[in-house]
C-alpha cells in the first residue's frame, strides 16, 4: 500500500445525546511524522482519534488522503485505507493467542483452511522489524498490559497501516517499557507512517512529536511544530489561560484536635503490609505513592470494602469491624471511591437517587422513601456543591465529569461522616471543578472533619494536605509535614530502589508508571527525578519509618 | 458552605467558574428531554396496535373482550412482574414456571388434605421458599443466575413429577368449586378474580420498586453492584429477597392457572418463563439490570396478549400467530432501540 504524504482532516464534529464533544475540528497530518494530540480530559481527543480511525461515526467531517476524499466512519473502510487505532481499551480477544490476535479476521488461508504457518512466518518478520520479544503462542489474556499493547501495535503493522492512532499508549507502562514503545513509534514514522499520539505526559510529547495539536472543549486550538512549544505553553493552550492552579491554604489543625481515625498494623494480602496512621479532626492527610503501592487498597481496607487480614481501625476510639462498609458507615466513615463509573454512581439513575443512596435508611418511614425530605436534602446538597445544569430527576450520565464527581461527593456528604476517605478526588474532571473540589475538601476539614486523600497527582497531595504520607509496596515509608514535602522528595521515596525490576510488572500488581506521572506539571521546566541517583540522598533526609 | 472556583484573580464565582458553555448546557437539556420522549417508544407501538384493532374490528372495544383480554393476561402478567423485578436487580430467574408448577401441585395436594385456604397459603409459602433457595444459591455459589436457575428449574420440574407421580392431580370434588374461585367473575363488571389478583400484585410491585428504600436498593444492586456494596447495601440479602418475591409471584400465577383448569400437573406453563422475560424486556427494562419499571413489564404483557386477541377477533388462522408474535416483538424492540440509539 502506498503511504500518503498528507492527510487532511476537515470539519470533524460529533455529539453524544445532543452534547457536542467535537466541533468542526480541522488539521493536517503528515506521513513520516509523529503528531501529538493534547487537551484536558473531555477535550475530545479520544473521540477525534476514534472518528478518524473509524471506531465511531462522526456527525460531520471528511478525510482527504493526498487530496482524495475517502469514506469516513466505518472500521472496515478505515482499515482498507491504512488507518489503525490502538485505543485505551485494548481491543483484543483475551482467549486467543498472540498470533491469532495479530491477524484477527485476516488470517491467511488455503482452500478455506487456516494457514497458521503463513501467519507465523509473517509474524516473525514483524517481530524482527520491531524488536518486540513476544511468544506468538501465548494467550493474550495471560499477558501483562505492556505486552498486550505490543500485540496491538503488531496488529496495526500487520494490517499495513500507514496512519496509526495511539490513545495514551504509555499511561500504564514502566519507564523502560515506555522508552521501548517510543522508539518503535519513531521507527514507524521513519518508515513513512503518520502516527497520532495522545498522551498526558507533556515532556514525552515534546520529546517525541514533530507536530502538536491542542483541543479544548471539542474545538481546535492550535497546530504547530513541537519544537516551538514548552510544557508551559502547551498547558496555556489546553487550559485557555495561564495555569495557576492555586490550592486553597488548609486551616491549621489546633494542637488539641482529637484523633478521629486510628489504624494500627493494617494488613491486606500483599497490597497492604502493616499500615498505621492517624487522622485528626480538621486534618487533611494525603497519601502519595505509585499505582500498585497499596494506596487504594489501604483506603478500601479501612472502609471495609475489602476484608482485612489483620490490624485494627478505630473511629473516635470505637473499633470498626472489618469487611463491612455498612458498619464502617455507622461508625462515621465514608469513602469516595477511585472510579465513579465502576464503584460510585448508578449512571442510568437520577441524580437524586444517586445522592440519596448511601443514606437511604435515614430518610424512610416504614420502608417508604420520604420523598419530600429526600428531595430537599438532595437539592440543598447539590446547591452547596454547585452542581449546575442539572435537575434532580435527570440521569447522572447526562452530567459532565466534574458534575458527576460532585454528585459522588454529595452522596457521601449527605450524612456528614466524621472521617472522609477520598480516592482520586479529581480524576477526569475539568480544571474549574477540580478547584471547587479542592476548596470543598479544605472547607470540610475546617469544619472539623478528618480527611484522608489518595491521589496519583503528587501536586494535589502536596497542595491539599497538612501531612503527607508516602506509600511503597504496601508500607508507609515516610511522613512529611506540610511545607517539608516536595515533589522530588516524594517521588524519590515512592520510586526508591527496593522496587521490583523495571522490566515486566511486579507479581500481583499492575506495573508502575514512570516518574512523569502527573498530568500537568507545576512548573514550565520539567523536573523529572531519576530515582536511581536521587533516591539514596533524599531518602536519608526524610523521616524513615522502621 | 460555599464552593466557588479559585482559579484566577478575575474569575467571578458565578460567571466563569464552570467552563460549561451555554451550548453545552443547552445540549444536555435537549438530551434529557429526548430521554423522556424516547422512554415511551414502546407505548407508541402498543397504542398503534390498539388503534388498529379498534378500527378494524367492531368487537375489540367491547367490555366483554376487554375483560377477557385482562383475564388472558393474568398468568403471563404475574410472571412478568416476577421477571421484571429480577431483571432490574441484575439477574435472571428461569425457574419461575417450574416454581409455578410445584406451587400449583402443592396447592392441590394440601387442599385435598386440609382445605382450600390452607392450600393457597401452602402454595405461596412454597413459592417464597423455592425463590429464596434460588437466591441463596445464586448468592453463595456465585454461579450466574441464568445457569443456576436453569439447573434449579430442572430440579423443580423433577420435584413436581415426584409429587404427582407423573399424573394430573385434582382437588376433591366437594372442594373443586372453592378451589376454582380465582377464575370466577367478580361484581366489578365481570372482571375475574385472577385479573384483580394480577392488578393487585402489579400495583404492589410497582410501589415496592418506585417508592420504597428496598426498591432503591434493587435498582442499585442491578445497576452497579460494587457501588451498591460500597454504599452500605447488603447485596446478598437484597438478591435473596428479590428471588423470594419472584417465587411468590410464580406461586400466585400457579394458583390462577390451577384454578382455571381445576387441576395441576408437572408440565404446567412450560416455556412461559421466556414469554414473561420477553414481556419485561419488550417494555424497555434493560437486560443488563438497574433500569426498568413494572409499568414497562405491563406494557410488554399487553403487547403479547393483544397479538393473540387480535388474531381471534380478526379471524386469522392461528397457525401464523407465533410468527407474527415474534415479528411484532422484534419490531417493537427495534423501534425502541432506534429511539434510544443516540444515548450511547
Amino acid at each position: 500500500m502506498s503511504q500518503p504524504v498528507r492527510i487532511d482532516l476537515e470539519g470533524f464534529g460529533k455529539a453524544y445525546g445532543g452534547v457536542p464533544v467535537l466541533r468542526d475540528v480541522s488539521f493536517t497530518l503528515h506521513g513520516g511524522r509523529v503528531h501529538g494530540l493534547l487537551g484536558e480530559n473531555g477535550a475530545g481527543k479520544s473521540t477525534l482519534l476514534k472518528a478518524v480511525c473509524g471506531a465511531v461515526a462522526p456527525d460531520t467531517g471528511r478525510i482527504l488522503l493526498d487530496g482524495r476524499p475517502i469514506p469516513v466512519g466505518s472500521p472496515r473502510d478505515a482499515l482498507r485505507h491504512g488507518f489503525a487505532l490502538i485505543s485505551q481499551e485494548l481491543a483484543l480477544v483475551p482467549a486467543m493467542t498472540v498470533l491469532d490476535n495479530v491477524y484477527l479476521g485476516r488470517w491467511r488461508h488455503r482452500f478455506g483452511w487456516r494457514s497458521r504457518r503463513g501467519d507465523a512466518a509473517a509474524f516473525d518478520r514483524l517481530v524482527e522489524r520491531t524488536g518486540f520479544d513476544i511468544d506468538p503462542s501465548a494467550l493474550v489474556g495471560e499477558l501483562p498490559l505492556a505486552a498486550r499493547q505490543q500485540v496491538e501495535i503488531l496488529r496495526a503493522l500487520a494490517s499495513g497501516a500507514s496512519v496509526i492512532g495511539m490513545d495514551e499508549p504509555t499511561a500504564l507502562l514502566t519507564k523502560t517499557e515506555t522508552d521501548r514503545l517510543l522508539a518503535v513509534v519513531r521507527d514507524l514514522a521513519a518508515a513513512g507512517a503518520a502516527v497520532v499520539l495522545i498522551s498526558h505526559f507533556l515532556e514525552e510529547v515534546l520529546s517525541i512529536c514533530d507536530d502538536v495539536t491542542v483541543l479544548r472543549d471539542g474545538r481546535h486550538v492550535m497546530t504547530g511544530p513541537a519544537s516551538e512549544q514548552t510544557p508551559g505553553s502547551l498547558v496555556r493552550h489546553m487550559v485557555g489561560r495561564p495555569l495557576d492552579l492555586l490550592y486553597p491554604e488548609p486551616v491549621p489543625v489546633p494542637a488539641t484536635a482529637p484523633v478521629l481515625l486510628r489504624a494500627r498494623d493494617l494488613r491486606r494480602g500483599d497490597a497492604v503490609r502493616g499500615v498505621s496512621l492517624d487522622v485528626r479532626a480538621g486534618e487533611i492527610v494525603g497519601v502519595a505513592g505509585l499505582v500498585g503501592s497499596g494506596r487504594s487498597e489501604t483506603l478500601r481496607a479501612l472502609f471495609g470494602a475489602d476484608p482485612r487480614d489483620g490490624g485494627t481501625v478505630e473511629v473516635e476510639g470505637e473499633e470498626v469491624p472489618p469487611g463491612s462498609p455498612s458498619r464502617a458507615m455507622r461508625a462515621g466513615l465514608a469513602m469516595v471511591p477511585e472510579s465513579r463509573k465502576d464503584q460510585g454512581l448508578l449512571l442510568g439513575r437520577s441524580v437524586r437517587e444517586n445522592v440519596a443512596l448511601a443514606g437511604l435508611g435515614g430518610r424512610q418511614l416504614a420502608g417508604f422513601v420520604r420523598s419530600r425530605a429526600e428531595g430537599e436534602a438532595a437539592g440543598a446538597m447539590l446547591r452547596d456543591l454547585d452542581v449546575r445544569g442539572s435537575d434532580l430527576g435527570g440521569p447522572v450520565w447526562t452530567l459532565s465529569g466534574g458534575n458527576q464527581q460532585k454528585v459522588l461527593f454529595g452522596k457521601w456528604l449527605m450524612d456528614r461522616p466524621r472521617v472522609l476517605l477520598v480516592d482520586e478526588p479529581t480524576r477526569g474532571v475539568d480544571v474549574a471543578a477540580k478547584s471547587q473540589i479542592h476548596r470543598l475538601l479544605v472547607d470540610l476539614a475546617a469544619d472539623g472533619m478528618g480527611v484522608l486523600v489518595v491521589s496519583s497527582e503528587v501536586e494535589e497531595v502536596l497542595g491539599l494536605s497538612h501531612r503527607v504520607l508516602v506509600m511503597r509496596h504496601g508500607r508507609m515509608v515516610a511522613e512529611f509535614a506540610r511545607g517539608e514535602a516536595t515533589r522530588e522528595r516524594v517521588l524519590a521515596l515512592a520510586f526508591a530502589d527496593d522496587a521490583p525490576p523495571d522490566d515486566g510488572p511486579a507479581p500481583g500488581g499492575p506495573p508502575a508508571p514512570h516518574p512523569q506521572d502527573t498530568t500537568i506539571p507545576d512548573t514550565p521546566t520539567p523536573d523529572t527525578v531519576t530515582p536511581d541517583t536521587a533516591a539514596p540522598g533524599i531518602a536519608t533526609s526524610a523521616e524513615e519509618r522502621p | 458552605m460555599t464552593t466557588t472556583a479559585d482559579t484566577g484573580p478575575e474569575t467571578g464565582p458565578d460567571t466563569e467558574s464552570v467552563p460549561q458553555t451555554a451550548g453545552q448546557a443547552g445540549g444536555r437539556a435537549a438530551a434529557r428531554r429526548f430521554t423522556r420522549l424516547h422512554d415511551f417508544g414502546i407505548v407508541l407501538s402498543v397504542a398503534a396496535i390498539v388503534v388498529a384493532l379498534s378500527l378494524t374490528t367492531g368487537t375489540f372495544l367491547t367490555t366483554g373482550n376487554l375483560v377477557n383480554l385482562l383475564d388472558q393476561a393474568a398468568v403471563v402478567g404475574l410472571l412478568a412482574c416476577a421477571a421484571t423485578v429480577v431483571i432490574i436487580s441484575g439477574a435472571f430467574d428461569l425457574s419461575i414456571t417450574a416454581v409455578l408448577a410445584v406451587s400449583a401441585i402443592v396447592a392441590v395436594v394440601v387442599t385435598t388434605h386440609a382445605g382450600v385456604p390452607a392450600g393457597v397459603v401452602a402454595a405461596v409459602a412454597v413459592g417464597a421458599l423455592l425463590g429464596a433457595v434460588n437466591g441463596l444459591i445464586v448468592v453463595t455459589v456465585k454461579v450466574h443466575s441464568f445457569i443456576a436457575t436453569l439447573a434449579l428449574s430442572i430440579m423443580y420440574r423433577g420435584l413436581a413429577v415426584i409429587l404427582t407421580a407423573g399424573a394430573i392431580v385434582y382437588p376433591p370434588e366437594d372442594r373443586l368449586q372453592a378451589f376454582q374461585a380465582l377464575s370466577w367473575p367478580t361484581v366489578l363488571g365481570g372482571v375475574t378474580a385472577s385479573s384483580l389478583l394480577f392488578l393487585a400484585v402489579a400495583a404492589v410491585c410497582w410501589v415496592l420498586l418506585s417508592r420504597t428504600t428496598f426498591g432503591r436498593r434493587v435498582y442499585a444492586v442491578g445497576g452497579n453492584e460494587e457501588a451498591a456494596r460500597l454504599s452500605g447495601i447488603r447485596v446478598g440479602s437484597v438478591r435473596v429477597a428479590v428471588f423470594a418475591i419472584s417465587g411468590v409471584c410464580a406461586a400466585l400465577a400457579g394458583l390462577v392457572l390451577a384454578a382455571r383448569g381445576g387441576s395441576a400437573q408437572a408440565s404446567m406453563a412450560t416455556g412461559m418463563e421466556l414469554t414473561a422475560i420477553a414481556a419485561a424486556v419488550v417494555g424497555g427494562t434493560s437486560v443488563l439490570g438497574g433500569e426498568g419499571a413494572i409499568w414497562r413489564g405491563l406494557v410488554g404483557v399487553l403487547l403479547i396478549t393483544l397479538i393473540g386477541n387480535g388474531f381471534n377477533l380478526l379471524g386469522w388462522d392461528t397457525i401464523y400467530q407465533q410468527v407474527v408474535q415474534g415479528a411484532l416483538i422484534l419490531g417493537a424492540v427495534s423501534f425502541d432501540r432506534v429511539l434510544r440509539a443516540r444515548r450511547s
